[in-house]
């Protein structure tokens, strides 16, 4: 099965990456642009009996390493097959 | 005093560490490879500055898996002292060996520079060497040193003293000035409950020989050598 994690900056933490990009695009003369947020894409191929089975270990996977939990707010998806 | 540094891969300031360590503070002191699980009898462990695994994923993040890692969490769950410089710092965050993150700094450039910082908490092994207020001028040279903590972690914190060391400026001020990196609180280093865990960004390694351009990070390891001279100290295995 094929999973796609995306991992942010968690809510009302300051994201200097984000406001940095956010200010080139303004540069670019793209406006109207507001809360950019930088984070990270993570694909994997993960072999489970299970969907279910596959969505908790990716769960862990997040929580144990993929994202910080003190820093970054994480969500998944696991292909139906 | 024995002491153990640790080199991980990418790890970049543990034969400063060494240096400082045996040849300026005369400790018998050794490295220690990732691998490895055994800590050696060192009294003292020492995660250095660099970047251990290229920082692949976040800084940190992967070095918490080597296996002297193992040793190292059940070394300081036993009060045994360990120091994470740096890098160290961050290994020990991604570790929960101390609380909270360290983030890019705020102004997204690498920072290489002297900083001062004052020690807010002189009753600590680490800095019992120093007064309360007394302020140290240590290099810092990182990318990203900007302390993150939820908010009542944070205050949790500072009511029980973990907030070891402050970003100050020569006066003795706090201020988004002083602050070279974003940190919250302006903070510089912090220890676990138990204060046997400390983490900083400044290099008290790098500043133990005035041809380096300052002493002030004697203090820290003076702190640490007075302890194990006072008490009996934990050895580790």
């Amino acid at each position: 099965m094929r999973a796609r994690v995306f991992v942010t900056p968690r809510k009302g933490i300051l994201d200097p990456q984000g406001r940095a990009v956010e200010g080139a695009l303004a540069s670019l003369g793209i406006s109207g642009v507001a809360n950019l947020r930088v984070g990270r894409y993570v694909t994997l191929e993960i072999d489970a009996p299970s969907h279910a089975a596959a969505e908790a270990m990716v769960k862990r996977m997040c929580e144990q390493l993929l994202a910080n939990p003190n820093i970054e707010d994480f969500r998944f998806e696991v292909d139906a097959r | 005093m024995k002491w153990g540094v640790v080199r991980f891969p990418g790890s970049l300031d543990d034969a400063d560490a060494l240096h400082a360590l045996g040849e300026v503070l005369g400790q018998d002191a050794a490295m220690l490879w990732h691998k490895d699980e055994v800590l050696g009898g060192a009294e003292c462990i020492v995660l250095p500055g660099g970047f251990s695994y290229g920082d692949y994923l976040r800084c940190g993040a992967i070095a918490r898996f080597s296996p002297i890692m193992r040793s190292v969490a059940r070394f300081a769950a036993e009060g045994g002292l360990v120091i994470g410089i740096c890098n160290g710092f961050q290994i020990l965050c991604e570790a929960h060996l101390l609380p909270g993150a360290l983030m890019r700094n705020r102004s997204l450039a690498f920072v290489c520079d002297f900083v001062t910082v004052r020690v807010e908490n002189a009753a600590t092994p680490f800095t019992r060497a120093a007064r309360a207020g007394e302020i140290l001028r240590l290099p810092i040279k990182h990318g990203e040193g900007c302390y993150v903590a939820p908010e009542e972690e944070l205050r949790a914190m500072e009511e029980r003293g973990q907030v070891l060391l402050r970003y100050v400026d020569e006066s003795g001020a706090a201020s988004d000035a002083a602050n070279p990196n974003g940190s919250m609180r302006s903070i510089a280093g912090v220890a676990n409950q138990g204060f046997n865990v400390f983490g900083l960004m400044p290099h008290p390694e790098h500043a133990v020989e005035m041809a380096l351009g300052g002493e002030d990070g004697r203090r820290i390891f003076a702190s640490i050598i007075a302890g194990a001279a006072s008490a009996a100290p934990r050895v580790s295995g």
